[in-house]
């Protein structure tokens, strides 16, 4: 498991914070610092850049609540990510840190942030377009999930499903055919 | 390592777990959530209803797995394991949701335990004491019987919980809600398999009606409404099974067209002693299911994971 990294706005945010958890500033500390936390699947993500970090707060008596949403119900990365939330604030002075789930509104892959959407990119990763919403019973669709793709290594469009379920719960496998690399693609949801 | 060398892995349990990529405790699915239950709504009933959501999730999930490294083609056998995936996670919100509202439902186990109650109630439960309906719990069998039974499985749940997002119980309701999201490329999959091997092969259209034949008469026990599905329903936190018949059969009708297949005439499986899944009478696949399910836990009652 890779250790949570610093960017440069949480390295500005350390600095420009004291130690005192109970001030704004001790406040804006904890955030960037569970802020720097990477999904452990896709380390190039933050989990703020997932969208699964929700809230971050240090309660009056100094204990660390951070919040996050679950993607799929079923993520097995979920009990990574608590963990890593817990590890990354106890290794930072905060002996007392809770992590809650908020399971309303549902996590969407609407949720993954620009910068979160150019770090899947950098990595070879094709990034989800809107998800679906629906009003009514949802319609039947028998036909393989068309996506307007194009590879994320050469750019071209003639791309071709492989997959619709990949090695974690978010992503569908597809292939390039000028390219002939396979790719990943995050599923809307 | 502890100071008398009894036991090699003493010195695994204890400190702060960071050599542990999940940690050796539990964590529960619902930390932080608001679990009081609504004002006029009974505990009991909303509780047992979580339990028949929950188990038609965890048994019919149970089943999906054993397909892992048995299924047509790699792709499938992560298909079939990414949706069961979906369906424990599903499993382990209902169970964990029926706990909080009725701690009473939770099997007693040893003192010292530190098995959460979403466990207890998976793996601690006698087979009279699971409420899903025997449609989930049935042998594999074909890949097409599976296909079958997915489709029909994941319809109706979609149908139930595209409604119960509509829950005044607003952790059901969340639950549901994300499970909306979830069910629909369930029951896709399920259905373009179910076409795929319908206007395939010759072989493939024999088994496909094969696995119908077996699984249909299974249906009809999701529409039979019991009395505490009634009542949750008139509390305004559950779905009264039997309101939703009409929009699945208008979905199954369309994949049933559009494969050409014609919907079965088959008589609906019998109760027995007037009872089925939902009373926790199971057929006979229920007993293995759960002794393979259960036994791992069962044998390590304070057994930390």
């Amino acid at each position: 498991m890779s250790a949570p990294t610093a960017t440069g706005s949480d390295v500005r945010a350390l600095a420009a914070s004291v130690t005192d958890p109970s001030t704004g500033s001790g406040q804006a500390r904890v955030r960037a610092l569970a802020s720097s936390v990477t999904d452990p699947e896709m380390p190039m993500l933050t989990l703020e850049d997932l969208g699964v970090l929700r809230d971050v707060a240090v309660e009056d008596d100094g204990r660390v609540v951070v919040t996050i949403t679950p993607t799929y119900s079923g993520c097995p990365a979920m009990a990574t990510m608590r963990d890593d939330l817990v590890h990354a604030l106890h290794d930072a002075g905060h002996a007392r840190v809770e992590v809650r789930v908020s399971l309303h509104p549902a996590w969407s892959s609407d949720w993954i942030t620009e910068r979160g959407r150019q770090a899947l990119r950098d990595h070879g990763l094709s990034v989800p377009g809107p998800a679906p919403r629906h009003d009514g019973p949802v319609p039947l669709t028998l036909l393989p999930v068309r996506r307007d793709l194009t590879c994320p290594r050469c750019g071209s469009d003639a791309v071709a499903l492989t997959s619709e379920f990949g090695a974690t719960a978010c992503k569908a496998m597809y292939r390039c055919t000028a390219c002939a690399e396979p790719f990943e693609h995050v599923k809307e949801i | 390592m502890s100071d008398d060398h009894e036991s090699v892995y003493d010195g695994l349990l204890g400190g702060d777990d960071t050599q542990w990529a999940f940690g050796t405790s539990f964590e529960d699915p619902l930390a932080g959530v608001d679990t009081t239950v609504p004002e006029g709504v009974d505990a009991g009933a909303l509780a047992a209803y979580c339990l028949m959501l929950g188990d038609d999730a965890l048994v019919h999930s149970h089943r999906l797995s054993q397909w892992a490294s048995n299924a047509p083609d790699l792709e499938e056998d992560i298909a079939l394991a990414n949706v069961a995936l979906d369906l424990l996670g599903q499993a382990r919100l209902l169970l964990a949701r029926a706990a909080a509202a009725d701690p009473g439902l939770v099997p007693a186990l040893p003192e010292g335990s530190p098995v959460p109650s979403e466990d207890a109630l998976a793996f601690f439960r006698d087979e009279a004491a699971f409420r899903n309906v025997r449609l989930a719990e049935q042998e594999n069998g074909d890949f097409a019987a599976t296909v079958v039974r997915l489709l029909l499985l994941s319809t109706h749940r979609l149908a139930l919980l595209q409604r119960l997002a509509a829950s005044t119980d607003q952790v059901l309701a969340a639950i549901a809600a994300k499970g909306v999201k979830e069910l629909t490329y369930h029951r896709d999959h399920a259905a373009r398999w179910f076409l795929t091997l319908a206007q395939g092969t010759e072989e493939s259209r024999r088994r496909l009606l094969a696995g119908l034949a077996l699984v249909w008469p299974l249906r009809a026990e999701l529409a039979r409404t019991h009395p505490v599905e009634r009542l949750v329903a008139e509390q305004g936190v559950g779905v009264d099974p039997a309101t939703v018949t009409d929009e699945v059969d208008v979905l199954l009708e369309q994949v049933f067209s559009v494969s050409g297949v014609e919907r079965p005439g088959l008589p609906a499986t019998g109760t027995v002693a007037g009872g089925a899944g939902r009373e926790g009478r199971h057929s006979e696949a229920m007993g293995r299911l759960l002794a393979e399910m259960q036994v791992v836990a069962r044998a390590h009652p304070t057994g930390l994971w």
